[in-house]
């Protein structure tokens, strides 16, 4: 009995590898998941520390087992290379960011490098040079980002600028029609030299602060109507691009703050009802809108046309199974647009559904997180910021992980993160470094408030109390 | 200062109002997004657990290549765990796919290669999964070798499939045999047929052969014929259904021939019956008395009784087939419904289709989902999956159904399939000779099932141009029946 059979050595060690790697890497993230939750449970701050450096040393396992399953299985030297240089910039990203952002939220700062580790993987396993671009946005936006306290800091009149934001939203989102180009059938990008730009990305940010900055002030109805407008302008801007993805998104992202604002049931209600009159609108009228619905329907019987994209994924979804093929043993070439829209979907053929559940959960657990942060915001401004972002960020992973499921109509948008392309890269970092900066700030400000206290001889009911609450207010801070 | 705590409270007081407006909001929005959430996850579990296996065997999926490198796709057994088909793994490492039984099953079982079909298509992701314990997979993958997928145990008779194929001789033609209790297909024959062990080699000989020949085809779901007399059964059954009280007094006076407004209809040979009972104008299927109990229906709800037995509808079935079309509407013209009537116009059947109306109305009206994959397993016999029977649900009454099976157990006792009265069990059944073509030749049928009060095994006999059902369509079903039941 040849014990080798009849392939070589490497190979052997590669598909025991692979075998083995399939259960490892789901066990290692379902507990990964499970600390993003179980986290909430205790008070004790040195038991969070000790769960947030599991949750890092999980991700870098989960990264060296994916690297050295890619390796082994062509063996090209560079793979090793471009671990060390994402191993390199995810330490840096760690230290740094830690540093810098003094008390934020740890575990909204794990996610974030969890996140941006499984798309480095998945980008770089189904094209190499895909991942070295990303990796190259992902530096330069992280190092951006380290300075993003500063800002927010220095400019605390960033609610004053409400017209500047609409004003300035709209006209990027306009530019496409000027010199903008067509892309998976939706006129939402302009390309500059070898770079092709989104600006309904970065119009996502400036959004939100223009919502933020109008609704902080007042919610009257009249108010309210204009305010609606000018977001009505922006989603019907998106519209004519046939980008509905992101047009959905704006619209209840709108929706989301409006409700917090005014804490009025009443406006959500009638939102929402407009919505679905303006859906069954566009269903009539856009031959793309019915064309995702009938995809949605029947992807089955429309396999060589509209269900295309849907069937495929799910093919592949499907053949993985729970455990998935394996790192590196599917075939993402049969998905569309794998490396972008696509990309939960190669996520679970290869590394399986259990993978891609906890995956799910753990986008919920970042979302948790936000509020958490949105809820103990002193200023108005900020605490609307921190939902909107929140609400446009969940709503996106919303609308592609169910899409690429068929759980709802796709519309083709990117997951935060983990998707190939800048512009949502640098978006998503952008978002996660506004709301963990506001909440620095928001901290600084705390204690400020309460030296000032403390100066002026308050009584100890007070100082207690606030450090009831400090001390309640759990995860998010730290030291 | 007491007082001045007291004075300091209230702003206090509204300022953490103020921090805490929306807060209830916010909690409302992050729950109501946990559920969708937990909905999406679930759905998402849901599509794995349930739908997925049904979804990968789509014939437009072509991920098996990756299972393929892994896995050696599995065994197709028949019932009695005879082996339709196997992998075998040649010194190179290339598997190819080895159908021992050759053309006998080749329409059932399907093949592997030049587009898969059957159940080796249908069933093909089923069969590169291994359920072997994850040890010895792991001792697999050390050797450098691929694990064995999980085996089919089909329904397949192999001694019923073996009757069918060699009744059938060298005429071109189906054979559908099912259990009418469960649905389970006992035989699946089409003529003529191919070798699949060497359809690579032949293909471009098997797709260029002229259009008559047509072996790739499996004539037992997709072949679409006239149902000829056997459609008597349909048009009795909505007689019966509009006049139950005219089971017992209808009466026709058969001369042989009679004109309908001007539409001929003949009597086969222009046979005088005589004076007939339903029942009689049934054994001797009298086309002049069916012609008229068609001018006495009710169109728009014959349609309706033919689209509950799945004509012009969709079976979801685990292989090709086409339709059965029922081509009657209220406004046809008196011609075409005297000819539908005897089962002559428009209106087109598969094998397939005539055997579930037989097998409905053998299991009392009620019909079952034609299956042919009994149970999954693992290489070292471990059940991984069963398939249930499934009811599509019932069709006609019982008593209706009762009516049916009595004409069409007179069909044997002192009709047109006389010949099949010895058999000690008891026969039900109906002939049919499908006129295809001007010059009157005509596709032989049989349709029927037997015991004649117990049904084990129903049947439906197509014979391609072979004349009438009782001459050439009775004997294969004579040597079916023998082999299942005996004599």
């Amino acid at each position: 009995m040849r014990f080798f059979g009849n392939t070589n050595g490497i190979g052997v060690i590669h598909s025991v590898l692979v075998e083995l790697s399939k259960y490892l890497i789901i066990i290692l993230f379902a507990v990964y998941t499970l600390h993003c939750f179980s986290v909430f449970l205790g008070k004790n701050g040195e038991r969070k520390e000790k769960i947030y450096h599991r949750q890092n040393r999980i991700m870098y396992s989960i990264h060296a087992v994916c690297a050295l399953v890619l390796f082994l299985n062509s063996l090209d030297i560079k793979i090793l290379g471009i671990y060390a240089l994402q191993l390199a910039l995810l330490i840096f990203v760690n230290k740094a960011y830690v540093y810098v952002y003094k008390n934020a939220s740890k575990m909204v700062l794990n996610n974030m490098l969890m996140l941006l580790m499984t798309g480095f993987v998945m980008i770089g396993r189904i094209n190499q040079g895909y991942v070295i671009r990303q990796m190259v946005f992902a530096a330069a936006i992280c190092v951006a980002g380290l300075f993003i306290p500063f800002l927010i800091e220095r400019y605390q009149h960033f609610d004053r600028l409400g017209m500047f934001y609409a004003a300035a939203g709209i006209l990027m989102l306009a530019l496409v029609f000027v010199i903008g180009t067509e892309k998976y059938g939706a006129r939402n990008w302009i390309v500059v030299g070898s770079f092709a730009l989104q600006p309904s990305e970065f119009v996502k940010i400036i959004y939100v602060f223009f919502l933020a900055a109008f609704l902080a002030k007042r919610t009257d109805f009249r108010y309210v109507v204009f305010v609606g407008a000018v977001a009505g302008l922006h989603v019907l801007v998106l519209v004519a691009e046939k980008d509905l993805g992101a047009a959905l998104i704006f619209f209840i992202t709108f929706l989301g703050v409006l409700y917090v604002a005014s804490g009025r049931g009443a406006y959500l209600f009638a939102g929402l009802m407009g919505g679905v009159v303006a859906a069954v609108f566009a269903y009539h009228f856009f031959s793309h809108v019915r064309t995702r619905v009938t995809a949605w329907l029947d992807p089955w019987g429309t396999i060589d046309g509209a269900g295309y994209q849907v069937a495929r994924s799910l093919f592949a979804i499907g053949t993985g199974g729970w455990f998935g093929m394996g790192l590196g043993e599917g075939i993402p070439a049969k998905i569309p647009i794998a490396e972008s829209d696509f990309i939960f979907s190669v996520i679970s053929e290869e590394l399986g559904a259990f993978f891609a559940v906890c995956l799910i959960l753990v986008e919920v657990s970042c979302f948790i997180m936000f509020i958490n942060i949105a809820l103990k915001m002193k200023r108005r401004f900020y605490k609307l910021v921190a939902v909107g972002l929140a609400v446009e960020y969940i709503f996106q992973v919303f609308l592609t992980i169910g899409g690429v499921t068929k759980f709802i109509p796709s519309t083709g948008v990117t997951l935060p993160l983990v998707s190939y392309g800048g512009s949502s890269c640098l978006s998503t970092v952008i978002l996660f470094c506004i709301i963990q900066g506001m909440y620095v700030l928001n901290e600084e400000g705390e204690r400020k408030d309460e030296k000032a206290a403390r100066g002026r001889n308050i009584p100890d009911s007070r100082e207690k109390s606030g450090r009831k609450r400090k001390a309640g207010t759990g995860d998010a801070q730290k030291g | 200062m007491r007082r001045k705590a007291e004075t300091l409270r209230p702003p206090k007081n509204r300022q953490v109002k103020k921090e805490g407006q929306g807060n209830l909001q916010i909690m409302r929005l992050t729950y109501v997004v946990v559920v969708v959430f937990l909905c999406m996850a679930g759905y998402f579990s849901w599509f794995m657990a349930a739908k997925s296996e049904k979804v990968i065997n789509h014939p437009g999926n072509t991920l098996y290549e990756a299972l393929a490198k892994k896995i050696r796709k599995g065994k197709i057994l028949s019932a009695d765990h005879k082996v339709l088909a196997k992998t075998k793994t040649d010194s190179s490492g290339k598997d190819t796919r080895e159908y021992p039984y050759g053309k006998m099953f080749c329409h059932v079982v399907g093949r592997n290669t030049n587009s898969m079909t059957g159940i080796e298509r249908s069933f093909c992701y089923t069969m590169l999964r291994s359920h072997i314990n994850p040890v010895s997979k792991l001792v697999d993958t050390f050797r450098g070798e691929k694990s064995p997928g999980d085996n089919l145990v089909t329904t397949l008779d192999y001694g019923l499939q073996r009757a069918a194929y060699d009744g059938l001789g060298d005429y071109k033609g189906a054979v559908v045999a099912l259990e009418p209790s469960t649905g389970k297909i006992l035989a699946m024959v089409s003529k003529p047929a191919y070798d699949p062990n060497t359809v690579l080699v032949d293909w471009d000989s098997l797709i260029s052969a002229d259009a008559e020949d047509s072996k790739l085809v499996n004539r037992a779901t997709q072949g679409l014929y006239p149902p000829g007399s056997t459609f008597k059964i349909m048009t009795a059954m909505e007689y019966l259904l509009e006049h139950p009280e005219k089971y017992d007094s209808f009466q026709y006076e058969c001369k042989g021939s009679e004109s309908f407004s001007g539409n001929v209809i003949n009597c086969y040979n222009k046979e005088r019956h005589g004076t007939l009972s339903l029942e009689m104008a049934f054994a001797k299927s009298c086309n002049g008395a069916f012609a008229k109990l068609g001018t006495e229906i009710d169109l728009s709800k014959f349609k309706k009784l033919n689209e509950k037995f799945y004509f012009n509808k969709a079976l979801s079935l685990d292989f090709e087939y086409s339709k059965s079309r029922y081509s009657l509407e209220t406004r046809s013209d008196l011609g075409e419904v005297t000819q539908t009537a005897i089962g002559q116009g428009k209106t087109l059947v598969t094998p397939l289709e005539n055997a579930l109306i037989a097998a409905t109305i053998a299991n009392n009206g009620v019909m079952m989902s034609p299956y042919c994959v009994d149970h999954v397993e693992s290489d070292t016999g471990d059940v991984v999956k069963s398939f249930e029977p499934m009811e599509k649900g019932r069709i006609v009454k019982k008593e209706l159904a009762e009516e049916i099976g009595e004409m069409m157990k007179s069909v044997v006792k002192k009709g047109t399939a006389s010949s099949l009265n010895d058999l000690s069990y008891g026969v039900a059944g109906k002939t049919g000779s499908a006129e295809f073509d001007s010059e009157g030749t005509s596709h032989a049928w049989f349709v029927g099932y037997a015991p004649a009060d117990e049904p084990k095994l129903v049947l439906s006999i197509v014979v391609e141009g072979a004349g009438t059902g009782s001459q050439y369509a009775v004997p294969v079903a004579r040597k079916m029946f023998e082999e299942y039941l005996g004599r």
